[in-house]
C-alpha cells in the first residue's frame, strides 16, 4: 500500500539529468488518473487474504491494468506539460515497487493454484502475447525507454540475435560435448572423479575474468593457427565470449548426465539386465529416458546462465544486449540500461518457465509403474 | 587428493607473487602489453583493490548469512509457516535475474560507487543462502527432533543446541555458492565505479592492454578458485567432525 505514496513517474529536461518526482495521483488531470490508482488500491486490497488463491490472481491483474492505465496516461500528459521535445518521461520507484509486488502476487497465487504443465504454457502465451500487444500499440510509445529503443531500433534487433545466438549457441554445443562426457563419467568411476571438480573449478572462475582471459588465448591461437582468423577465431568479440559460455555450461551440462543416468532405479536396471539388454540397449532405453528430466535441469541451469552471462559479452566487444548496458552505464543514461537489462531479464524468466514446463512433460508418470 | 596437497601451495604462492610482487611478471607480461604501454597495473595498488574486493564480498556475505538464516528459521516455525510457500516463489524468480542485471538495475536508484555493488552482492547472495537453510531446517531426522523434544528440550535450545548445529553443513554450501557469486559479481562492479579487482580488467579491456586483462584475470580467478576450495575443505572437516561427534 505504501508503494502508492512513492513517486510513480519521473519527468527530466533530458536523457542524463536526474528527473523530478510526480505522485502517482499528479501524473494527468485527476479524471483520467483515478480509475488507475483506484484499481491499483482495490487491486492490493483484493490480494490481502491469504488462502483465496483466485481472488489473488485477479486482483492482481486489476492491478497491474491499473499501472499499466497509468503508465499509458502519464507518459502524454507529462510530456505535454514539459514544452520541451528533449524532456524525457519514465516510470519512477513506485512503479516498479508496484510491479513487483503484483508480479509477486500473481506468481505466488499461481504456484498456489498449481496448474498442469500445458496450462502453464497456455499462461505464458497469454502473458507474452498481451506483452507483445502493449509494446507494439505503441501506448508506451512517449515512455524514455521506448524512446531509447527508437532511435536504436536496427541496432537493438542485432544486438537481440547476437545475445540468442551467444546463449543457445553455446548450449547447442555444450550439450554436444557434454552428454559424451557424462556417459563416459557414468560408465567409469574414476573419470567421475577427476572431471567434475575439474568442471566444478572452471565454475567459480568470476565470469569477467574468464571472459578476459579468453582474449590473450584466443588471440594468440588465431595469430599462429593457419586459417583461423578466416573463420572468426579471434581475441575479442564473439569466439572468446561463446567459448566462455561453453565452458562455463560444461559443468551443468555434464554433471545433472551424471546424476540423471544414475537416478534410474536400481530394480529397473537389473531387470533390463535379466531381460538380456546390452549396455548400449540399457542406456538408451532405461537409463536416459528415466534420467531426463534431471537432464533437462541441468540444461535449464544452463540456459538461464547463459542468458545471463551473456550481458558480460558486451564488454569485451562479443555484442548483445550488455552493449546497451555498457553503453548505459558509460554515459549514465538510466533508460539506455533498462534497454539492455530488462530483455534480458524477461528472455532469462521466460526460458526458465519454458524448461520447467519441459521437465515436468519428460517426467514418467508413476502410476504406469506397478 | 595427493595433486591438491602439492598444487594449493604454488597456487596460493602464485597468488601472493601476482598480488604482492605484480613487477616480478614484467618479462612473461610484456609481450602482451602494446608497444610503449605499461606491462604492469600501476594505478593503484594491486593489494589495496584485493583488499576491497574481499571486503566487499565479505561484507555481503556477512549481512546475507545473518539475515537469510534469520529468514529461514522465521519461515520454518509455525508463526512463519504461511509465509514459506511466498519466499520459496521470491527465491526461485530471483535467482533467474542475471546477476549483471540486478547490478546494472541498482545503478539508477543507488548512483555510482560501491554501494549499487554491495547492495546486488547481499540480495543475490541472499537467495542461496535461503534456500539451502529452508531446505535444511525442514529435512532434518523425525527422530533425531523427537529425541530432542523427548529429552525435555524447550523450542528455543532445540533450535540453538540441535537444529541448527545439524543444519550447519547443507547451509555452509549455500554460503558457498553465495561467495563464488558474489567473488564474480564485485569483478563487474567495478562498471560501477567500485574498487574491485575488476578495474584492472576493465582497464585493460579498454586499452587494448592484453597484460593488464591477463594480470586481473590472473589473480581474481585464482582467488575464486582458492576461496572456494577452502570452502570445501571446511565443508568437509564439519561433515566429518559432525559425523563422528
Amino acid at each position: 500500500m505504501a508503494a502508492l505514496l512513492i513517486p510513480f513517474m519521473t519527468i527530466a529536461a533530458n536523457r542524463i539529468v536526474a528527473g523530478e518526482s510526480v505522485m502517482a495521483w499528479r501524473i494527468a488531470s485527476p479524471a483520467e488518473t483515478l480509475p488507475g490508482v483506484a484499481a491499483v488500491a482495490l487491486g492490493l486490497v483484493l490480494g490481502i487474504p491469504a488462502g483465496r488463491h483466485y481472488l489473488r490472481l485477479s486482483g492482481a491483474l486489476l492491478g497491474l491494468a491499473g499501472i499499466l492505465w497509468l503508465l499509458m496516461q502519464g507518459g502524454p500528459a507529462l510530456l505535454d506539460s514539459a514544452d520541451s521535445t528533449y524532456a524525457r518521461v519514465s516510470p519512477a520507484m513506485g512503479f516498479w515497487c508496484l510491479l513487483l509486488i503484483l508480479t509477486l502476487m500473481m506468481a505466488d497465487a499461481l504456484t498456489q493454484l498449481a496448474p498442469g504443465p500445458l496450462a502453464r504454457a497456455g499462461l505464458l502465451a497469454a502473458v507474452l502475447c498481451s506483452l507483445a500487444l502493449i509494446l507494439w500499440s505503441g501506448a508506451l510509445a512517449p515512455l524514455s525507454i521506448f524512446q531509447e529503443y527508437a532511435s536504436r531500433r536496427a541496432q537493438f534487433a542485432d544486438a537481440m540475435l547476437r545475445h540468442l545466438a551467444l546463449a543457445f549457441g553455446s548450449l547447442a554445443t555444450a550439450a554436444v560435448i557434454g552428454f559424451p562426457i557424462g556417459i563416459l563419467c557414468h560408465r567409469r568411476a574414476r573419470l567421475r572423479g577427476s572431471v567434475l571438480p575439474v568442471l566444478s573449478l572452471l565454475q567459480t572462475i568470476p565470469s569477467l575474468a574468464m571472459f578476459g582471459l579468453m582474449i590473450p588465448i584466443l588471440g594468440w591461437v588465431g595469430d599462429s593457427l593457419p586459417g583461423a582468423q578466416a573463420i572468426g577465431i579471434a581475441g575479442i568479440g564473439f569466439a572468446p565470449a561463446f567459448l566462455a559460455l561453453v565452458l562455463y555450461s560444461l559443468l551443468p551440462v555434464v554433471g545433472n548426465t551424471v546424476a540423471g543416468l544414475a537416478s534410474a532405479p536400481a530394480a529397473a536396471r537389473d531387470a533390463a539386465r535379466g531381460m538380456g539388454m546390452t549396455p548400449t540397449q540399457r542406456l538408451l532405453k532405461i537409463e536416459l529416458p528415466l534420467g531426463l528430466p534431471v537432464i533437462l535441469t541441468g540444461l535449464r541451469i544452463v540456459l538461464v546462465q547463459n542468458i545471463g552471462l551473456a550481458v558480460i559479452a558486451g564488454l569485451i566487444g562479443g555484442g548483445g544486449l550488455g552493449t546497451f548496458v555498457f553503453q548505459g552505464l558509460n554515459q549514465t543514461a538510466t533508460d539506455l540500461i533498462l534497454l539492455g537489462a530488462l530483455p534480458t531479464v524477461a528472455l532469462a524468466l521466460t526460458s526458465a518457465i519454458v524448461m520447467d514446463i519441459l521437465v515436468e512433460l519428460a517426467r514418467p508418470i508413476p502410476k504406469d509403474t506397478p | 587428493m595427493k595433486i591438491g596437497r602439492v598444487l594449493r601451495p604454488l597456487l596460493v604462492l602464485l597468488l601472493l607473487a601476482l598480488v604482492l610482487r605484480p613487477e616480478w611478471f614484467t618479462p612473461i607480461f610484456a609481450p602482451l602489453a602494446p608497444q610503449g604501454a605499461p606491462v604492469i597495473y600501476a594505478r593503484s595498488s594491486l593489494l589495496s583493490l584485493s583488499l576491497s574486493h574481499l571486503g566487499l564480498v565479505a561484507a555481503a556475505t556477512l549481512a546475507a548469512t545473518i539475515v537469510a538464516v534469520a529468514l529461514a528459521i522465521f519461515v520454518t516455525r509455525p508463526a512463519g509457516e504461511a509465509f514459506r510457500p511466498l519466499s520459496r516463489t521470491i527465491a526461485n524468480m530471483g535467482q533467474t535475474f542475471p546477476p549483471v542485471a540486478v547490478l546494472a538495475l541498482a545503478v539508477p536508484t543507488l548512483g555510482f560507487g560501491a554501494g549499487p555493488t554491495l547492495v546486488a552482492l547481499f540480495l543475490y547472495g541472499l537467495l542461496p543462502i535461503f534456500e539451502n537453510s529452508v531446505t535444511a531446517l525442514t529435512t532434518l531426522p523425525p527422530t533425531t527432533m523427537d529425541a530432542a523434544r523427548g529429552i525435555g528440550l524447550n523450542r528455543w535450545r532445540r533450535l540453538l543446541k540441535v537444529e541448527l548445529p545439524l543444519a550447519f553443513p547443507v547451509m555452509l554450501t549455500g554460503i558457498r555458492l553465495s561467495v563464488v557469486i558474489a567473488l564474480g559479481t564485485a569483478t563487474i562492479g567495478s562498471t560501477v565505479a567500485a574498487r574491485t579487482l575488476g578495474e584492472v580488467i576493465i582497464a585493460g579491456l579498454l586499452t587494448n592492454n592484453t597484460a593488464f586483462v591477463l594480470q586481473g584475470g590472473l589473480i581474481v580467478g585464482l582467488f575464486a578458485v582458492l576461496i572456494y576450495d577452502a570452502l570445501i575443505q571446511l565443508e568437509a572437516f564439519l561433515a566429518k567432525r559432525t559425523g563422528a561427534g
